[in-house]
């Protein structure tokens, strides 16, 4: 046990060690030699998306083949070195559950920490994501035409009329866990890749938890005016 | 006698080409998709439900399981709550799922309500 416990200790210092290495390293290489040494062993960079629940349950992170179509730039930067979790139950829940008192409850401690980078290396891993467009032929530039809509109507939209709330939180603590935070969805996501994986999110990824909501065209872009709103309100 | 073998091992093979090889479980789908509301045990209680105005049904209560046709089950998996002036939080579940794949999910259901 006592052997364990050391072997642990050790390897959470070489861990802490790396990671501070890591973090405060300039001159770690280029974006892509970053992608390459830190990134791959969770993260896909080339289309793998699971084709079976198998290789859902072990996908560890996004796939990144189509981060220049999907992320916005600003955002991976500024995240990059301040990583926060987007998926309160981590990337597949199924993984990060276990029973409660009244309900199931997250295993926080199955939950891993998104490397650090500095502001360097963020920006030069940002510079190669943006040019990874795998599933292009799925977005249409200018789907989202910008709008708004009251947080009244937009907060009964996501919840009462279309059961969004089931999954996704709108508020840090308030809303379903198994998705994606939804208060920093408009500064992440880009809103033409909002619109075409809300439209079909098969089309993205066969296996997705996210069911097709069979949304109409227009609800589609009041759902992204509402999400870039909430991103506003979250900022303030 | 040779020609009824090969007759056989063509049947097989072409026995494996039509069945559907994408098709999962229904206790791996449940597991992956209905688990976040439906919860570990099945029971109503997933991690989703904190924040949720109704809940989600309990499915090993025999009694309000057999309540419910397999033609009504099915409706919900593949349409979603509205279809049948249910909960709009239960979500539609036909882009996700083939039709045998939501047989074999009402089975299930079965199984967890012993009804």
């Amino acid at each position: 046990m006592s052997y364990n416990n050391n072997l642990y200790h050790n390897l959470r210092v070489i861990l802490i060690i790396s990671m501070g290495w890591i973090t405060h390293t300039e001159a770690a290489g280029t974006g892509k030699d970053i992608l390459d040494t830190q990134c791959v062993s969770c993260h896909a960079i080339s289309p793998k998306t699971p084709q079976t629940l198998k290789e859902l349950w072990e996908r560890k992170a996004p796939d990144l083949s189509s981060a220049g179509i999907k992320y916005k730039s600003e955002w991976l930067t500024s995240w990059l070195q301040n990583p926060t979790r987007i998926r309160p139950a981590g990337m597949f829940y199924g993984n990060h559950i276990k029973l409660g008192e009244k309900l199931d409850e997250v295993d926080q401690s199955s939950l891993v920490k998104h490397l650090q980078l500095s502001n360097e290396d963020a920006t030069k891993v940002t510079e190669v994501l943006m040019t990874f467009k795998q599933n292009q032929a799925l977005i249409t530039a200018g789907d989202y035409k910008p709008g708004t809509i009251s947080m009244t109507m937009g907060d009964m939209m996501f919840d009462k009329f279309k059961g969004c709330l089931a999954c996704h939180q709108i508020e840090p603590g308030y809303g379903g866990m198994s998705g994606s935070e939804m208060y920093t969805a408009g500064n992440r996501l880009q809103e033409d890749y909002l619109i075409s994986f809300m439209r079909n999110p098969q089309a993205w990824d066969p296996k997705s938890i996210m069911p097709n909501k069979n949304l109409k065209e227009i609800d589609l872009q009041k759902l992204v005016h509402y999400l870039r709103a909430l991103a506003k309100e979250n900022d303030q | 006698m040779n020609a009824s073998i090969f007759m056989l091992i063509f049947r097989v093979l072409l026995l494996i080409l039509v069945t559907d090889v994408s098709a999962e479980t229904g206790k791996d789908n449940y597991q992956t998709y209905c688990v976040q509301c439906h919860g570990l045990e099945g029971n109503g209680k997933g991690i989703n439900v904190a924040d949720m105005s109704t809940q989600p049904r309990d499915h090993t209560d025999a009694k309000e399981m057999s309540a419910r046709t397999d033609q009504e089950l099915f409706k919900v998996i593949k349409e979603g709550g509205q279809s049948i002036n249910k909960s709009v939080l239960m979500p539609p579940w036909g882009s996700t799922f083939s039709d045998e794949e939501i047989q074999d999910l009402v089975k299930y259901l079965h199984q967890l309500c012993k009804c």
